[in-house]
């Protein structure tokens, strides 16, 4: 009798399970979007009922792995896969963009309470080593009647790989021809000069501690953080001081971008755009594994499009410009 | 201990006779059944205990088993993982310079140079620190004193090194950079060993958090190594006239050598697998450094930063060679450290001053 009720109460309990889980989706991947997908998910969930969406920031190298192998519903990253690892992919993804994101830089200058202005070379040619203290006369030109001290410069970078480094990176790459020879894009590269630190947290913390130190975090970072950033020259010539509105202006003024989005707009053009802004994708497989899934995935992203973008300012991301938002719409109808 | 348990189970005769010669305080009809030991009525009531000491002596070449197979299979799957980054680069991995994820070059000699330098300044600084307390402790301390110093050494220990890091960049980095770094410069600078722009974190900062972590774990080896020295040593070499130190050094020291150099190499260990307080510290960069004020990498470090964001099958191989070559380290520094003890102890027996 024991015995009976026993095995009768596991089969409950496995029963219970395995509707948890026709109704739970595994995603994993970019940590720099976490705090907005969280958020997102435990929204569309709570109005779906009984839905269970979890999302691990595993970083976005992780991500693609997990996704292109089929261990998770869904990936998302903030670079976009390369053209060898689609090829490679066990499972076709779409790349969907979600929000955009920022890099801004960070400075401890002692005595200097205006906002630095920084041109895209000069900020390639501090993190080259080749200007090396603060008072140079190209970073004394674009701030002028600011008096700038002797001392040297130390460049602080992100040791462990991450998005924030690619942004930064392929940023640098545009401007600089010679960032591009020598050192590149990539979630981590061989820095010419500098120390690293682990994590927007890290890099904020040296900047903070070390007197004439510059440093580059996530906008979103420094605003919740009230952190003093520089202004950055964008395409057009101007010193954008970084913004969510210069951000998504970013997204808005790079025109014809590819049909699968995977698209870098560091550097683009326009008055207002800020020139270190990105992306960060969903990765979403073109045919899920079990359809129910697929069903639910097209539903969250468009239920993101109608309600989710509207809150990503609350959480200071920047929203897809409407004219992506328009594309994306039609993107999703290919998921099954 | 073992050796007094067969004469108790020995004793109910002896106890009977002593107690009645003793008097009457007890009723001697009950005394021979209640001083049977009680391992002795366990014995006599089970049936061949042959079984279980085979079940126990299987269980045990289990255990012992175990450990072989532990480290097979991670050495098993370090191997196999790493292929593609041993076949691009074969042995030319271990000594390259260059850690170069975009244009897909790797090589570990700079984070096999900045774990073993930052074990080694590591060691300098604890070792002699990590003695003198363990000498104090068991020697000259006053008994007052014993238990709350044995017990701040070992709290150390408990402390997660995620906190020695915080701890590191809020005090340690600004006190290197403004103190102590301008005063090994200028009193040290001859050397050759400091020199370049300090910025507080470098391979000097992580060496001393290092040293803070690893030195309980050698005082209280070391400590406990001293104290099971037999006091008639101390008192023999007290005897034919010897000082204080004298005694400490020729009947303790001496006799406890094996013990510290363990003690010693257990630090070692933990201070070339440190990861998170070291990362923070030693400034994430893949260079060999030139002075002790140069930011550095670790081997651990590298795979803890960049793992997560590798990119690309010959970037993650070669993280996981970094895995191997960490193990390599630690076997070859281990095998160093044996070697030492065979050299310390040969020839002279080790109770013999």
């Amino acid at each position: 009798m024991k015995l009976r009720s026993l095995v009768a109460g596991a089969f409950a309990l496995v029963s219970v399970v395995a509707t948890a889980g026709a109704q739970s989706l595994n995603g994993a991947g970019a940590t720099f979007p976490n705090p907005i997908y969280s958020k997102w998910f435990y929204e569309f969930s709570q109005q779906k009922g009984g839905l269970k969406i979890n999302y691990q920031p595993i970083g976005s190298g992780g991500g693609i792995r997990q996704v292109s192998d089929g261990t998770v519903d869904f990936g998302a990253t903030d670079g976009p896969m390369t053209d060898d690892q689609i090829r490679a992919a066990k499972v076709k993804t779409l790349h969907i963009p979600t929000v955009l994101g920022a890099v801004v830089p960070v400075y401890n200058l002692k005595g200097v309470s205006k906002d630095l202005n920084f041109s895209g070379d000069v900020l390639a040619a501090i993190y080259m080593g080749e200007i090396k203290t603060w008072n140079d006369p190209r970073i004394a030109k674009d701030n002028p009647g600011v008096s700038l001290p002797n001392d040297p410069i130390v460049p602080v970078y992100r040791s462990d790989g991450s998005g924030t480094t690619y942004i930064f990176t392929d940023y640098l790459s545009k401007v600089s021809g010679d960032w591009q020879g020598k050192v590149g894009k990539a979630t981590s590269v061989k820095w010419p000069t500098g120390i690293g630190q682990k994590g927007n947290e890290g890099v904020a913390g040296m900047v903070r501690q070390t007197p004439s130190s510059i440093g580059y975090v996530e906008l979103i970072y420094a605003l919740q953080n009230k952190m003093q950033f520089g202004t950055v020259k964008n395409a057009a010539g101007k010193f954008i001081k970084a913004s969510t509105e210069g951000v998504t202006a970013a997204g808005a003024n790079v025109k014809n971008g590819p049909a699968d989005y995977r698209v870098s707009i560091t550097n683009a053009p326009g008055a207002t755009t800020y020139p270190i802004s990105s992306y960060t994708w969903l990765l979403i497989p073109v045919k899920s594994t079990d359809p129910n899934k697929g069903r639910i995935l097209v539903e969250f992203l468009n239920w993101m499009l109608d309600h989710g973008e509207a809150e990503a300012q609350t959480l200071s991301y920047a929203a897809l410009p409407a004219g992506v938002q328009t594309s994306v719409r039609q993107t999703i109808k290919q998921i099954q | 201990m073992i050796n007094t348990e067969p004469s108790r189970t020995r004793l109910p005769a002896v106890l009977a006779t002593a107690k009645n010669s003793d008097g009457a305080r007890d009723e001697p009809g009950e005394e021979i059944p209640q001083t049977i030991s009680p391992i002795r009525t366990f014995l006599m009531g089970r049936s061949s205990g042959a079984g279980v000491d085979l079940l126990f002596y299987g269980v045990m070449v289990l255990c012992a088993v175990s450990i072989f197979v532990i480290v097979l299979a991670i050495i098993f799957v370090l191997f196999q993982n790493s292929a593609l980054s041993r076949h691009q680069f074969g042995f030319t991995f271990f000594k390259g310079q260059d850690w170069d994820p975009v244009s897909g070059l790797f090589g570990a000699w700079p984070f096999i140079v900045g774990t073993l330098l930052s074990s080694l300044i590591a060691l300098v600084i604890a070792v002699p620190l990590a003695l003198g307390v363990a000498i104090f402790v068991t020697e000259l301390c006053p008994k007052f004193l014993q238990g709350p110093i044995s017990f701040l050494t070992e709290l150390l220990a408990a402390i997660p090194s995620v906190v020695y890091g915080l701890w590191g960049i809020f005090v340690l980095v600004p006190l290197v950079r403004d103190h102590v770094g301008p005063f090994l410069l200028k009193y040290l600078g001859w050397t050759g060993l400091f020199g370049g722009l300090n910025i507080g974190v470098g391979l000097l900062t992580a060496g001393i958090i290092l040293a803070i972590m690893i030195l309980p774990v050698i005082s209280s080896l070391t400590r406990d190594v001293m104290r099971a020295v037999p006091t008639s040593q101390r008192e023999a070499v007290l005897a034919l006239g010897a000082t204080r130190w004298e005694m400490i050094r020729t009947g303790v020291l001496r006799n406890a050598r094996i013990g510290i150099v363990g003690s010693i190499i257990l630090g070692l260990g933990r201070a070339l697998g440190e990861t998170m307080a070291v990362t923070m510290l030693i400034g994430n960069r893949a260079e060999v450094p030139h002075s002790l004020f140069s930011p550095a990498h670790t081997l651990a470090s590298v795979i803890a930063n960049e793992f997560s964001e590798a990119t690309g099958d010959l970037y993650l191989s070669s993280l996981i060679e970094i895995g191997l070559a960490l193990f390599a380290v630690t076997i070859v520094v281990n095998a160093i450290a044996r070697l030492l003890i065979w050299a310390v102890t040969r020839g002279a027996p080790a109770r013999v001053a």
